[in-house]
């Protein structure tokens, strides 16, 4: 009779009891994603199809706002191509930067912790304190590295104040600040058995079949990993653009989120806010499945 | 996968090596000539802007205005950092950041994080991996697509120009932190829990009183990073506090800069801004040299075991 209980409920009283235990653990996160996710995120869809200004109550105004940022915002178009051009161009060279930078503190060489210290420490540096020295280096007229250039006989670059150079300088920053990938890439790098690169020098295997043939592909998990979360936040990417270009000039680095950001507190049009929040989380997803699905051809998981 | 390699194997090799030594030596230093020349390089560009931003903060208006620059100021002008602080209201910015926004928020986050991170890892519950992938994958969602509910929602509740947006949401513990941490937790034996459960212990005693003293380092990591990330935070401040004495460092910091617009606009402009910019870096610079080892740690666990 018991059994047979147990078995229309599917549960023992102990897994009952695991489930209670279980649940009350992760009662916090549960509440917090409901206040803080689950209801924002669906409430935000509902904004999506108003005209909110915070002032007026919300106005049901059906696809118009999508509508409208699809065929009648040319800044948007704008934005699109800002996004994608720092994403596709600056988040994979980050990616090489961070793991070429692993590669070589993990091979033989001495004051390997201090190299690997200068390396990472601009990654934790306050994005306002890069923004400021950045901005002052770059400066044309008084900045350290136009002086430099000068000084060598070589025309001066301006850089953040040309609208052709403000995004690949953007994407220079971003690299320069690659220390979380890198010392990632490093740690797996350190953990690949060294019986493999042993077994290689046997066969004869110069040091760049190695690189080609053992290094890359022990790494492929880790660097799909760089690779997501590096898309994730790169799209999201505000706070460098907002303080050093504030998406100038000429609307070069007017990124995704500064684009959102501006419609939502400086003109208070929360409608479009939230529908533009909307086509940048599917985006989102869509890319990161995107991605997954194509590491099946590129990622190789362990020889076991 | 590994091959043996057999002695009579490793004996040829040795041959081989010998013969062709000497060219051998010569490839190897020519390879470690450039490896050196390309972290020197590199480490020269990871250090030079922050060198110029110590530099800048010490020069006065003509150093800063002569062309080529300066790099190294004579006489150095080392009261600007004194005067940078004071002058603006970077006291108020500091305790504001400190007392109002990481602390709440790192005790928040430390402690959900580590509650919550238990129940995925050392609780066997139905269901459980399905809620852990849902909290993972929470991670994914942009901070733009809650941003906008999240704040009329805090502006209807009164807590605009206050901390509580920034500090509560931490409280429910942070997805990113309850991750690493479950990691953490799954490295221990699980002999640890079930000796416990067999004395009769609780599973809130086994927590508290065996498995968070074990994980204390991570905790450190866990509070560290949280008070880093809020020392470093702009876009939220940005969007709740608009009152000049609640600023945090970092708004205070772009208010220095807005204040002082241009370059030639203000006094000192650029040796104040570099001043203070030094100031709000050195705290993270001095924690990062005490942690370094437990702070790397920190960062790779969380991106290795998935």
């Amino acid at each position: 009779m018991a059994a047979l209980t147990q078995k229309r409920r599917g549960f023992t009283s102990a897994q009952w009891r695991d489930l209670r235990t279980g649940l009350f653990f992760i009662s916090p996160w549960l509440l917090g994603f409901f206040f803080w996710t689950f209801y924002p995120l669906f409430s935000s869809l509902y904004y999506s199809f108003h005209r909110y200004d915070l002032l007026r109550p919300a106005v049901w105004v059906g696809l118009k706002n999508y509508v409208e940022i699809f065929t009648n915002d040319p800044t948007f178009w704008q934005v699109a191509y800002n996004t994608i051009y720092f994403v596709g161009f600056g988040i994979p060279l980050g990616v090489i930067g961070a793991f070429l930078m692993a590669t070589l503190l993990n091979t033989e060489i001495k004051g390997r912790s201090v190299f690997r210290t200068i390396f990472f420490f601009p990654a934790i540096v306050p994005a306002i304190v890069t923004a400021m020295v950045w901005q002052y280096l770059l400066n044309v007229q008084y900045g350290a590295i136009n002086a430099f250039l000068q000084g060598a006989g070589l025309p001066v670059i301006p850089f953040i104040a040309n609208p052709g150079l403000a995004k690949p300088s953007l994407i220079l920053i971003h690299m320069w600040a690659q220390g979380n990938a890198m010392v990632i890439f490093l740690a797996t790098l350190q953990d690949v058995p060294r019986s493999l690169y042993e077994a290689a020098t046997v066969d004869g295997a110069n040091a760049w079949h190695k690189f080609r043939n053992i290094t890359i592909p022990m790494c492929t998990p880790v660097i799909l990993f760089n690779l997501v979360i590096g898309f994730i936040y790169g799209f999201q990417n505000f706070t460098l653009p907002w303080l050093l270009t504030g998406g100038g000039p000429n609307n070069a680095t007017e990124f995704y989120s500064l684009f959102l950001y501006r419609n939502a507190f400086i003109f208070f049009r929360m409608g479009k806010a939230s529908a533009l929040a909307w086509i940048l989380f599917i985006v989102i997803v869509l890319f990161t499945i995107l991605l997954f699905r194509s590491s099946r051809r590129w990622v190789y998981y362990g020889g076991e | 996968m590994a091959i043996r390699t057999s002695a009579p194997t490793q004996l040829g090799n040795a041959v081989q090596e010998r013969a062709i030594s000497r060219q051998d030596t010569l490839a190897h230093w020519g390879i470690q000539f450039v490896k050196y020349l390309v972290l020197i390089f590199l480490s020269v560009s990871f250090i030079l802007p922050f060198f110029w931003m110590v530099t800048s903060a010490v020069k006065n208006d003509a150093q800063v205005f002569t062309i080529p620059p300066v790099w190294i100021p004579i006489p150095a002008h080392w009261e600007n950092y004194w005067n940078a602080w004071n002058t603006y209201n970077f006291n108020g910015y500091l305790f504001n950041t400190v007392f109002l926004y990481a602390i709440p928020l790192t005790i928040g986050v430390t402690i959900a994080s580590a509650f919550v991170a238990y129940g995925f890892a050392r609780v066997r519950w139905p269901g459980r991996d399905l809620f852990f992938f849902a909290c993972v994958a929470t991670m994914m969602i942009p901070y733009q697509v809650t941003m906008v509910p999240l704040f009329i929602t805090f502006k209807n509740l009164g807590w605009i120009n206050s901390y509580l947006p920034l500090v509560i949401p931490g409280f429910f513990g942070s997805p990113y932190f309850i991750f690493m941490l479950r990691q953490f937790y799954m490295t221990l034996p699980q002999e640890l829990s079930d000796a416990a459960r067999i004395d009769g212990a609780s599973e809130l005693g086994i927590f508290g009183r065996i498995i968070l003293p074990l994980v204390k380092p991570a905790l450190i990591v866990v509070a560290l990073f949280t008070f880093m990330n809020a020392w470093n935070e702009y876009l939220q401040p940005l969007i709740y506090i608009n009152q000049e004495a609640l600023y945090p460092v970092s708004l205070g910091i772009n208010n220095l800069r807005q204040t002082m617009a241009q370059i030639g606009s203000q006094k000192l402009a650029y040796p104040y801004l570099m001043s203070v910019s030094t100031l709000v870096t050195l705290p993270i610079v001095i924690a990062f040299f005490f942690t370094q080892r437990t702070f790397i740690e920190g960062i790779s666990l969380t991106g290795l075991k998935g």
